[in-house]
């Protein structure tokens, strides 16, 4: 197909050289080592084995369907995953909706709805942590003010708000970048649709439901897998705010693929693990992506 | 300067482009060539093939005596003047006009004498520090051309300059497109679906259709010669009236008359009358066969009017031809009696649509 | 969608009790400008107080007295200029690349059809679902089989692989969107591949250069994890890593105020450049999510 002296072959010769670079490099970074853990995760190769890789089949394998810990921290990922994401849909969309409307600094406001998105997460997940101090933290002080709490929390080190604090920070940085989705979809929405509806008495309420969502379905979709397949690499936050705890109550997969590899030098294991890990992401993706094929069909945008 | 020569060019159909079939025609030097049809034509396609900018599927482009066919549009020193200019935005006059020039390794000084020579052609010496975003689609025009001149090109070839320019600027611009080219030797390829242009500008006009070349000949006659009945209703305005008739023996009927067919080796049972409505006139006592009609539709054509008869057909259809009439009158709803001059009657292959017999 | 239609105009429709909507409104308006900087502002709060007010009970607010100490801290007793050199470095130099390799890539896909080139789309538009983690422990052995830890290319060459899709979407976005009778004249006056993708269509598309440049950048700048795993020495690092790993040397566990400064350190540049660059930020997001 690249043979021959035609005009056309030439180019396509030439955008063959033009993308090399970026090929190779994507490569390395990305193909080569998923599939280096690929080969590594038939291996056992840990302090046991004084670091020497040892071939041990698919046991890494079965030890993960037996490790309780792993589908702990899976079933962690998945739920912090779906309350979030959740969460954010509907605020973003709220905030999209709101400024969708023309207002005097509506672009002010639009940057400062921004900036969550662009400031670095482990920085941020420091102010939290203060914050959520369970001494000196604001987030203790003004549920106080408001009379609703008597004793303060302790945030970080109970379970279920530590949890809770994590789904306040990931929905602070991440709605933006759902809200900036869903106005750009919402500003694609031609006017005349909204006119037409209120025309045969649709209010606005209505119109929101049988127009804007329906029309926006694609939109949403693809945030919503982006979220997902981003949810399954969240370490930042976790890192800096629990470092998984207490008690490995907020530990995601991320952390625990990087405590086996990095603190217990479990590099088979991990591995396998990340394997695992992968296997199900394409899964989700997977499964999304035919959602979002049956969704596209039906709304009959395309 | 050198020949163009297109041997057997074809391109075959694929999303992207208009499909060409067995296109053979030469452009020598001095010579002034339109391809002229209806969009989707292939006409473009052709000129694209010229260019370099499509490889067509079998055939082959000679510039110079140089086969061509499958060098890059670079190497085949042929200048092209876009339909949409396509001049680059960021840099000025001066430096679209000098791109091609910079990039053959032409040496400063006669980069500039170039430029300064063409741009008193066209009068763009104002506009040389500016940027096209400055510019008036006119003045686009001219750089676009400029573009072109400005190197020592063995064939010219134009896709459509004139079409995005405002109706009286063009008849302007096509009053100068034609003293520029007249005054170098190079063979120009002009590709337009507008018949004033092709024959006003060109010493040679190809008229296409469908991917096929319908005719190969001189303005005139393309005008007085159609080869085919496309050709007829193509070229001419307003268009030739075609009427599509039966025959008995000698003659051709229309409506409820007569009138005497040409001179066929046989009688078809049915053919195309093609008379351009300058042609129709209004019958003399001394008109053999004479037709009657009622005038239901007048345009003010200024020089002329064209008015439009039904004549009456028994029962059915009134068949509708037009004539041009002087302007003085008032031919509204009035009954006219018309003459078709046999010498300026086309008889077209009802099947075929070729021409049968001209005058 | 029609194009005939007039795309959606913000709307202004007329309320039917009209104070109480508005009061709403700003309200809602309010909220979001409030929840969005809150934590922000906190911490610049936080990081000019002095100690005993940042431990007060209950909270103050705002600082009684202003000070400088903890960013005077953050400078001498830490390396934190150099910190701000090394996020710098890593995030300037990755962006150049991803740009430099991005773009040419971005035209092969967008004109040339080049073999493969629908497949290495499909994978492209994959890759950006790749969380880091999986990539971790592969690039650790590369990066000390290479001997590059605690080198700025261990980071550089990840960051720029990471946001190439993102660039290469982009770009190619735009690039599809010139007009090629551009690329005609062009190749008409002799201009080869290379010199017509240098000299006419990356000056045509610098807007989206800009937009993926910034948010190239800005992920980089971000970015934790590898940061965290790939430097260990401490000149080296990062402004997130080493402002997360800012321990306790003062009368507290954990130096707040230290800290604090260290995130408005941190943050100072990302917000200059959000700041500045809000539409080309919003115009980037949309259109390489858009793509999915």
């Amino acid at each position: 197909m690249t043979k021959g002296n035609s005009i056309e072959a030439r180019d396509r010769r030439a955008g063959l050289y033009l993308l090399l670079p970026a090929v190779v490099l994507l490569l390395l970074v990305f193909a080569y080592p998923i599939g280096r853990s690929l080969w590594l995760g038939f291996f056992a190769q840990n302090l046991g084995t004084e670091l020497e890789p040892v071939f041990v089949g698919l046991s890494n394998y079965g030890r993960i369907l037996g490790d309780s810990h792993f589908w702990q921290t899976f079933w962690i990922t998945v739920r912090f995953t779906v309350v979030t994401v959740a969460l954010e849909l509907a605020l973003g969309m709220s905030v999209a909706l709101l400024l969708d409307r023309a207002f005097q600094g509506r672009g002010l406001v639009r940057t400062i709805a921004l900036l969550p998105w662009a400031l670095p997460t482990a920085l941020i997940a420091l102010g939290w942590t203060w914050i959520f101090n369970d001494q000196y933290g604001i987030a203790n002080d003004i549920l106080r003010r408001l009379g609703l709490l008597h004793v303060g929390i302790n945030w970080l080190g109970e379970p279920f708000t530590a949890t809770v604090a994590l789904v306040v920070a990931d929905v602070w940085k991440t709605t933006p970048f759902i809200s900036i989705l869903l106005l750009a979809g919402l500003q694609s929405i031609p006017q005349d649709l909204y006119e037409a509806h209120a025309l045969e008495g649709a209010n606005r309420w209505q119109s929101f439901w049988q127009i804007t969502l329906p029309l926006l379905l694609p939109q949403i979709i693809v945030a919503t897998l982006f979220r997902f397949a981003q949810a399954f690499g969240i370490f930042d936050l976790m890192q800096v705010m629990t470092g998984g705890g207490p008690g490995g109550a907020t530990e995601v997969v991320a952390l625990y693929i990087y405590s086996n590899a990095m603190r217990y030098l479990d590099f088979g294991y991990s591995s396998a693990l990340i394997v695992v890990t992968f296997a199900l992401l394409v899964l989700a993706i997977a499964l999304c992506s035919l959602f979002i094929s049956r969704s596209r069909n039906q709304s009959g945008l395309n | 300067m050198a020949k163009l020569e297109l041997i057997n060019l074809n391109k075959t159909f694929n999303p992207k482009v208009i499909p060409v079939k067995d296109i053979s025609l030469t452009v020598n030097d001095g010579e002034f060539l339109s391809l002229l049809g209806p969009s989707g034509c292939g006409k473009s396609t052709i000129l694209r093939m010229i260019a370099g900018l499509e490889t067509p599927t079998r055939g082959k482009v000679l510039i110079g005596d140089r086969d061509v066919t499958h060098l890059p549009p670079g190497d085949r020193n042929a200048a092209m003047v876009f339909q949409s200019y396509a001049l680059y935005p960021h840099m000025n006059v001066h430096d679209n006009l000098a791109a091609g020039l910079k990039l053959k390794k032409i040496p400063a000084g006669e980069i500039s004498d170039r430029i300064q020579s063409v741009s008193r052609i066209l009068g763009l010496d104002p506009l040389l520090q500016r940027k096209p975003g400055q510019l008036s689609g006119g003045q686009r025009q001219r750089v676009a051309v400029g573009r072109a001149l400005v190197r020592d090109s063995d064939v010219f070839l134009l896709d459509e300059p004139l079409s995005n320019l405002d109706a009286l600027l063009r008849e302007h611009v096509r009053a100068e497109l034609k003293q520029i080219f007249d005054a170098q030797q190079a063979p120009v390829v002009y590709v337009t679906h507008d018949q004033t242009e092709a024959l006003t500008l060109s010493t040679k006009v190809a008229v296409l259709n469908n991917g096929l070349l319908q005719q190969l000949d001189t303005p005139d006659r393309i005008y007085t010669h159609p080869a085919n009945q496309f050709v007829a209703g193509f070229v001419g305005s307003p268009q030739m009236n075609l009427l599509q008739v039966p025959c008995q023996g000698t003659m051709a009927i229309v409506g409820d008359y007569k009138v005497r067919l040409a001179n066929l080796p046989s009688t078809p049972p049915e053919v195309v009358l093609g008379i351009r409505p300058e042609h129709v006139r209004l019958a003399k006592p001394s008109d053999a066969h004479v037709l009657k009609g009622k005038v239901f539709l007048v345009e003010n054509l200024g020089m002329f009017k064209l008015v439009s008869i039904h004549v009456k057909n028994g029962e059915k259809e009134p068949i509708v031809l037009r004539s041009l009439l002087p302007p003085d009158q008032d031919w509204h709803q009035q009954e006219l009696e018309l003459a078709l001059p046999l010498e300026s009657i086309h008889w077209f292959d009802i099947k075929t649509g070729d021409s049968l017999a001209r005058p | 969608m029609s194009t005939t239609a007039p795309t959606h105009q913000p709307t202004t429709t007329k309320p039917s009790r009209p104070w109480l909507q508005t009061l709403l409104f700003w309200g809602a308006i309010g909220a979001i400008v409030v929840f969005s900087l809150a934590p922000i502002l906190w911490q610049v709060l936080t990081s000019f107080k002095v100690n005993e007010d940042i431990a007060a009970i209950p909270n103050i607010y705002l600082p009684r007295r202003i000070t400088f100490d903890h960013y005077i801290e953050l400078f001498t007793r830490r390396p934190f200029l150099r910190y701000i050199l090394n996020s710098f470095i890593v995030a300037f130099i990755s962006t150049l690349a991803c740009l430099a390799i991005g773009t040419p890539a971005a035209y092969a896909l967008a004109r040339l059809r080049p073999p493969g080139g629908k497949l290495i789309q499909l994978g492209i538009l994959l890759i950006t679902l790749f969380p880091s983690i999986l990539l971790l422990q592969g690039l650790l052995e590369i990066i000390q089989a290479t001997h590059l830890a605690n080198n700025y290319l261990a980071l550089i060459v990840p960051y720029t692989a990471m946001n190439l899709p993102l660039t290469i979407l982009v770009m190619r976005s735009f690039f599809v969107q010139l007009p090629r009778d551009l690329e005609d004249a062009a190749k008409i006056d002799g201009y080869s591949t290379w010199q017509m993708l240098v000299h006419i269509l990356t000056p045509l598309t610098l807007p989206a250069l800009v937009t993926t440049g910034i948010l190239t950048f800005i992920a980089a700048w971000n970015e934790f994890i590898f940061a965290l795993t790939f430097i260990t020495e401490e000149t080296m690092k990062t402004i997130p890593v080493a402002s997360a790993q800012i321990g306790g040397a003062s009368v507290f566990e954990i130096p707040y105020g230290p800290i604090a400064a260290a995130t408005v350190v941190g943050t100072i540049p990302l917000v200059i450049l959000v700041l500045l660059f809000q539409q080309q930020i919003v115009q980037g997001l949309t259109a390489g999510a858009v793509k999915g």
